[in-house]
This record gives structure tokens, sequence and C-alpha cells, in this order.
């Protein structure tokens, strides 16, 4: 047997194998006849109950054939991608540093602008209430997205189980509320604490685990809490959920029509849209606290020890850091935004139910948080600005929302690991920092 | 006593379903060392295959239920792996020196990718087909009417999977793939040094594990008479469950934690609730992990810097 490749050869042609036309047609035939391999029945042949509760099929060969086409042409065009950009194909390594600089720079002013343009948008969308209740889901997931990445990209501890304390804190609010009938303002911090309290309660013994242990066993965790949700009736209202949550007062001010609401106060005539953008800034200032909260642990020791953490967890070790208190205070920082966002999420939808906190969500925060570069604030907004908001301007879209989600979610890892916008390098380098290609963040080089 | 060997049974049976699914996740760990979280899946589209092979040949005209058997296990093995081989391909291999976190969210994303491809392409409602096999022998009958029975297709399932156990074991053992798997497992760049082929050691892993998955989606296929494009997520939580719990990389560790998830579930289920039982099952993975990390039969793992 001749000399095989060393484990460590990238999938593109090293520069050995001679990269003609006939290399890239074979290749691209190839991929057809595994892409027909594939679809054949998937897609093929279309399945479903009948009437009678027999199952019945029809054939679909028009797009089978249209599929395994498209990978064919899809296959000749990465290889003529990967040929124009040179054996080391990525996207990073073919933009010129002085294009990277300039996006960098240009970068410094799309957050002000982002932000500017966010503060305006109910005076702009005064009248269009469908922009408004866009805005105000986008900037929930922006603000989960903000808190997931002090778990996921600050500190690097994979957390599948985010919605837990999304659940947590959205429960604690809608039970508080109902049963002792506390005010919003008095439960969002409680919301908060007990949703730390649930971090660093299911943190604690699993936080020794290596990171795709961890993974699962938030996975597992997520899930847990969820089933209890809907089988606990008598506190949790089971499947039924709670309603009648009360909405949100400015401060003991119900926006409300009437007397003693605030419309009355103002002596303007009431009008539903005024809680809109009440909520509508509530959410922003909620997110923009987590922003602020996250940018300044960030440049405090327990920051620098999270992003220590998640380079290097045994050179953090040998250093003297306790990995167990700065994961749970990660884990429980997290969770804590993640609870505030649930208590924001109770009070607006007026109504919760273990629908809301399956894995699905877990997932698509955690996929904003990928696509916009673990650590990267900016980048985790524009993600979920492109995700949540893209997705909703096409409806008719809405089933391949996760198939595209799980689709970038891979291309990004293989081409741009550490995001598309920008990643979050450590704050404090030894010497000047570099631009590292992802073939050197393995452990141990990074 | 009836009425828990009834319990044994099925959980026996439950349990080498999910045994089979848990050795693609063990394979996979001791090879390549990351948890392949789109396994589940693998083994939701294996059971899908087997559904749509299974309709198409009824429809031909076959009425040979051991050929239509046989012919459909078959096909779904084979387009199951094609499934695993192309998933590495694509989503692993070029990964494998990247960073920690990297194969594990290109998996969670491949996950997204199958479990949604299915529903796209095959909609979102259940899949119910009519009992294939039927029949079955009454064991015992109690005092109180109780009977245990012990179903046709109890026994092609648990016959089944010891065939396969015994080919696997087989080809681990005693072939020379077997051995290359098992060089990798132990040290890819020695392996890779002495002459071993690692990238395609790791793909016929990933096949292997996906015709397993394959034979395990057309059981539950059988079994339960119902697939569905999310069935993959639980149940792939629970044989990782098995994997863990019987030592990950072990491959007897594997089919041992499978019955015992198998076993427990069903007792818990028989004797506590029915509704808590998923949660039993993620209470034993979580547990495992904390007090057991080993796992029943795996060794210890020394981290190295």
């Amino acid at each position: 047997m001749s000399a095989s490749p060393p484990p460590s050869s990238p999938v593109s042609p090293d520069g050995a194998e001679p990269v003609g036309a006939a290399f890239i047609l074979r290749k691209a035939v190839l991929s057809a006849l595994v892409a027909l391999g594939l679809f054949s029945l998937m897609v093929g042949v279309r399945t479903e109950a009948g009437q009678s509760g027999q199952l019945e099929y029809w054939t679909r060969f028009g797009e089978l054939a249209s599929l395994v086409g498209a990978v064919f042409v899809g296959s000749i065009a990465v290889e003529l991608l990967r040929l124009w950009l040179g054996p080391r194909g990525g996207l990073g390594s073919f933009v010129p540093s002085s294009v990277q600089n300039g996006l960098s720079a240009a970068g410094r002013y799309v957050a002000p602008a982002l932000l500017i343009f966010t503060f305006l948008v109910p005076v702009i969308f005064y009248n269009q209430r469908y922009i408004l209740d866009l805005g105000i889901l986008v900037l929930t997931y922006v603000m989960l997205g903000w808190g997931l990445n002090v778990v996921v990209g600050l500190a690097g501890l994979l957390d599948l189980g985010y919605v837990a304390f999304y659940a947590v804190g959205a429960y604690s609010y809608g039970l508080l509320s109902t049963t002792f009938g506390l005010s919003f303002w008095i439960c969002l911090p409680l919301a908060g604490i007990l949703a730390a309290f649930w971090g660093v309660l299911l943190g604690f013994p699993v936080l020794r685990l290596r990171g795709d242990y961890l993974a699962i066993v938030t996975l597992a965790f997520g899930e847990i809490i969820r089933l209890v949700l809907i089988n606990w009736q008598d506190v949790t209202g089971g499947p039924n959920g709670i309603s009648g949550i009360p909405r949100p007062t400015l401060f003991g001010i119900p926006l409300a029509p009437g007397e003693g609401g605030l419309a009355a106060m103002l002596g303007i005539p009431f009008s539903p849209t005024h809680r809109i953008v009440f909520l509508f800034y509530l959410i922003l200032a909620l997110a923009l606290l987590t922003n602020w909260v996250t940018i300044r642990l960030r440049r405090l020791p327990i920051g620098r020890a999270w992003e220590a953490l998640r380079e290097d967890e045994v050179a953090c070790r040998a250093l003297g850091i306790n990995i167990t208190t700065t994961k749970l205070t990660a884990f429980a920082t997290g969770a804590m935004f993640g609870g505030f966002a649930g208590a924001f999420f109770a009070t607006r939808q007026g109504f919760i139910s273990p629908e809301s906190f399956t894995f699905q969500e877990s997932a698509l925060v955690l996929a904003i948080v990928v696509l916009g570069g673990m650590g990267s604030q900016l980048g985790v907004a524009l993600a979920a600005l492109a995700m949540i908001g893209g997705f909703e301007l096409f409806r008719s879209l809405e089933v391949y929302r996760m198939l595209v989600f799980g689709l970038a979610m891979v291309l990004v890892m293989i081409w741009r690991p550490r995001g598309i916008v920008g990643h979050r390098a450590p704050t404090v380098f030894l010497e000047k920092s570099k631009s590292i290609s992802s073939d050197l963040v393995k452990e141990g080089h990074g | 006593m009836d009425y828990f060997a009834q319990q044994l049974i099925n959980g026996l049976v439950l349990g080498s379903i999910y045994g089979l699914i848990a050795i693609g996740y063990t394979m996979v760990y001791g090879i390549v060392g990351m948890i392949n979280f789109a396994h589940g899946d693998v083994f939701m589209i294996g059971g899908f295959i087997a559904l749509i092979s299974f309709l198409v040949l009824v429809s031909v005209g076959l009425t040979a239920v051991p050929v239509i058997l046989l012919i459909v296990l078959l096909v779904s093995m084979a387009i199951t792996a094609l499934y695993g081989w192309t998933i590495e391909r694509i989503a692993y291999r070029p990964l494998r020196h990247s960073f920690r976190l990297a194969p594990m969210l290109s998996a969670i994303g491949m996950s997204f990718v199958l479990t949604n491809f299915s529903q796209v392409s095959q909609g979102a409602r259940v899949k119910p087909v009519p009992p294939i096999i039927t029949g079955g022998y009454t064991l015992h009958e109690g005092d109180g009417g109780f009977v245990v029975q012990l179903s046709n297709i109890q026994i092609v399932v648990v016959i089944t999977t010891i065939v396969l156990l015994g080919l696997f074991t087989w080809l681990v053992s005693r072939t020379r793939l077997g051995r290359d798997m098992r060089a990798c497992e132990q040290d890819q760049t020695m392996a890779a040094l002495l002459g071993v082929d690692v990238d395609r050691t790791i793909s016929m892993t990933f096949v292997i594990g996906a015709a397993l998955a394959a034979v395990a989606g057309m059981m539950y296929l059988l079994y339960y008479g119902l697939v569905d494009f999310f069935m993959g997520f639980v149940a792939g939580i629970k044989a990782f469950t098995a994997a863990v719990l019987g030592g990950i990389g072990s491959l007897p560790g594997a089919m041992l934690g499978g019955l015992a998830i198998g076993l427990i579930e069903t007792f818990w289920s028989a004797y506590f609730s029915v509704e808590y039982k998923d949660v039993a099952a993620f209470s034993i993975l979580i547990v495992v992990l904390i007090f057991l990390p080993t796992g029943l039969l795996g060794r210890p793992e020394v981290e190295k810097v």
C-alpha cells in the first residue's frame, strides 16, 4: 500500500492532484450520483396518510431530477471557485487585509447606526403594528442571543438547554403575578434571580464535564424542565399553560384606557399602540442592559477568565483559575439574562405554555449565536435580525427556516469557524494580535 | 409476576433498538472523539427509507413478506449508510482539526438539516403502517387472566439484533477493517504512519454506524408501526444515554447500556408513571455522567495536553 495522506490533509485538492476539467467533471458526476442515491426515495417518493388512514404515495421524479441537477451544477461551481481562490480556499483568506481593515472600520459605524435606527423604529413605524411586533420579536432573540453569548461565546461552554432558563423566567413571572399579584417590576429581578439560581443548581454538578458531554447534559436538563412543566399540572397548568398574566405597567401606571391610565394622565387619547411601543422600548432596554453588562464584565477579571477558559481550559487551570466558579458565574449570568427575557416574554404574550420552550427554541438561539460569530455582540444582533426578521418577512418559507439554519451552521463551521460577521478574539494578548486561520485554532494552538 | 415478565420482554425489545443506535454513537466517539449529534436523525431517515421502500415494494406486487422485509432491510441499510458517509464527508471531515466546539456545532446543524429535510420532503404528519408481522405466542396464562405474550415481531427484532451484533463483532475483531478501526481509535497519527488509511476508516465507521441505525429505524417502524420526522431526537438522546451508560467507546457496553435503558424505561412506565419516562431516561444520563463518567465498561479518559 502506498503512503496514505496524513490525517490533517484538507479536502481541497492539495496541488498534488492535477485539477483539470476532467477532474471537476468526474467529481461533479460522483456528487450527482451520491445525491441521486440520497434523494431517490426521500424526495422521489412522497408518502402521506390517505383518507382511510392507509398510506398512499406518489412519485416526484421532476423534483428529484432538478435536485440532482442542482447538486451537479453546484459541485462544478464549488470546484471552479476553489480553483479560482487557490488551494487554501476560504472566504477569510482571499479577502486582502486592507479590505478586511476597511470592513472593520465600517463595522465601527454599523453598531451605532443600528442602535439609532432601532430607537427610531417606533417613531417611524408608529402605525404599523406588524413591524413593531416583528421588532419586539427580533429584539427578544437579540437579547436571548446576547445572553447565550456569555455562556457559549465568552466562556466556550456549549449550552443546548438555554430555553430552560427562558422558561424558568417566564413561569416565575407567570406564577408570581397570577398567584401573589406581584407587579412586573418586582418580578423581573426575581425571575432573573430564580433563573440564575437554577443555572447554578444545574451547573454545579455538571460543569466538570467535557464540552460535548456538557452540551448533552444541558440538553437533557432543558427537556426535563419542559416535561415537568407539561406534567406538573397542579402548579404549571400542564399543557394548557398559564393565561391571564398581567400586562406590564409603567412603574405602576397601567397602559390602559380609562381613569388612572397613562393616556388619561398625559391627557392624550388612548391607543393600544402605546403598549406595543412601551414593550418595544422595554425589550430594547433589557437587551441593551444585557449588552452593557456583558461588555463591562469582559473587562473585569472574571471576563478575562471566561475568555481564557474558552481558549484553553488546561492552561487556565494551570494558572490557578478556579474553573468551577468561573464556569458557574458564566452559566448563572447567561441564565439570568434568559430569565429576564422569559419574564418579558410572559408579560408580552399574557399567556405561556410549555409549547414555547421546546428544544427548537434553544436550537434557534444557539444558531443565532454561532452564525453571528461566537462572542461578537454585533454579529449576534445582525444574525438575529437576518434570521428572525428575514424569515418573518417570507412567511411561506417558514418550513425551510431550520433547514437553512442547519446548513448555515455547517457551512459557517467549515469556512468561518468563528462566525460570519466576525469573532471576538481574546481581549488580551501576550503579543500583538494576529488573525488566526481556522487550521490553527485547534486546542493548544489558538 | 406475569406483568413483570411481560415488561421484561418489552424492555428487552426496546433495549435492542436503543442498543443498535447506541453502537453508532459509541463507535464514532471512540474513533473521532466527537458526539455525532445527527445520529438520531440518521436513525429517523432509516425508518423513513424503510417505510417508503416497503410501500413501493408492496404496490409493485410483491407479496412474500420475508422477501419484502429482506429487500427493505438491504435498501434502507444501503441508502442510510450513504447518508452516514455523506454527512461525515460534508460536515465533519473538514473540521477534524478545527477548534473544540466546531464538530459538535456542525453536527447540531446537520441534525437540523436532516430533521427539516424529512419534514419538508415527506410532510410533518405521522406516517402509520399496518402491522406487517403479526401473530405471536402465549407464554403463560396467569390466574387473573393476564397473559404473557411474545409476539413474532418481538422475536424478529431480537433475532435481527443478535445476528447483526454477531456480524459486527466479527467485523471489528477479525477483519482488516476492524483492526484499522481499533488502530485509529488508539492513535490516529501512528496508525496513519503505519499505512492505515485513516480517512477511509473513519468513513467506514460512519457507514457502519448509519447502517445499524437504519436497521434500528426499520425495527422501530415494524414494532411501533409509525415514523415521523421528529422521532430521531428523543430516540437519539436515549441511545446516547445508553452509549454513555455502557461506557462510551465500548461496543459491548453500548448494547448493554441499550438494554439497560430499554428495561429502565419500560419498568418505569409500568410501575411509576408513563408521563415521566423520558425524565427518567434523561436523569439517568445526568446521574451517570456525574457519578460514573466512564460508564459500566468504559476506560477512564486521560486528558492529554
